[in-house]
């Protein structure tokens, strides 16, 4: 099998994860782009595994520490995303400004003492 | 082609397509199911690739774990079940046109340097529970323990979180 099979496959899988980062505004959704971009880097690292027979099995045993950290990651998103849409009512990212740099205090939602 | 060579390219098809379903769907638990079939696809791509206890942690810990979590998510923040308009934000365009210039980058660079290489994979290459188990308790224990403080530190985290008490 040709090695550029899978490394296309995952560059694809990575540019859609970025457009869903970038043009979704539900936080949810959000972190479904951030999973597929996870995935698009785990796919590269068997492939090399696979290509370089590596005898550290190095390509596989990073790819299940990264399953683990984004199983800890997803964990926490979710858990800020509730707790956001607890405090807010909505998990609609450009909605949530309050932390924005701006010159002026806001005048309308933003009314945190 | 081989009978392999078919099979990764169907399955990477499958991949690539639901993906685009995720990032195009307007029903955003149409778009958690579609992720179901990626990752899936994905897990078979990794048993083509001799990667048999990865592709079954990827069944395990995604399809299984995450994706429940995401759907239960969706449950817990009232999510519609119909179509939702206002799904994307204002930057569609720029943000396809990113992700647009991120494949074409990636892409051509893996052209470039990878033509014509192809994948031996050999019977000792499979990466089986066993072989992978003992690689990981052999070669890579620091990082094992280091993950497992992550988990629990993320697990603490996220009960710490949902226990907050909303002031208003």
């Amino acid at each position: 099998m040709p090695v550029l099979f899978p490394l296309v496959v995952s560059s694809l899988l990575f540019a859609i994860g970025t457009y869903i980062v970038l043009a979704r505004r539900h936080a949810i959704l959000i972190l479904m782009g951030v999973e597929l971009m996870l995935n698009a880097v785990n796919l590269n690292l068997v492939t090399f595994d696979a290509y370089w027979h590596d005898v550290l099995d190095t390509g596989q045993s990073l790819t299940l520490f990264v399953i683990a950290v984004a199983a800890a990651e997803i964990g926490l998103g979710l858990a800020i995303v509730l707790l956001v849409f607890r405090t807010h009512q909505t998990i609609a990212v450009d909605e949530l400004r309050e932390l924005a740099d701006r010159d002026q205090p806001p005048a309308v939602g933003g009314a945190t003492t | 082609m081989t009978v392999v060579e078919v099979l990764f390219c169907l399955l990477g098809l499958m991949a690539v397509g639901s993906a685009a379903l995720v990032a195009l769907s307007s029903h955003v638990v149409h778009c958690a199911l579609w992720l179901v079939v990626t990752l899936g696809a994905v897990a078979g791509m990794y048993l083509l690739l001799a990667a048999e206890f990865v592709a079954w942690v990827q069944v395990l810990i995604y399809v299984g774990a995450v994706v429940v979590l995401l759907l239960f998510t969706l449950m817990l923040t009232r999510a519609p079940i119909g179509a939702l308009p206002d799904l994307d934000g204002p930057g569609r365009l720029v943000s396809a046109g990113v992700a647009a210039v991120t494949a074409a980058v990636l892409v051509t660079s893996f052209a470039v340097s990878f033509r014509g290489a192809r994948l031996s994979i050999h019977a000792e290459d499979v990466g089986t529970a066993s072989a992978l188990g003992t690689r990981l308790f052999d070669s890579w224990v620091l990082p094992f323990e280091v993950v497992s403080l992550l988990l629990l530190a993320a697990l603490v985290g996220a009960i710490a979180l949902s226990r907050h008490r909303v002031s208003r």
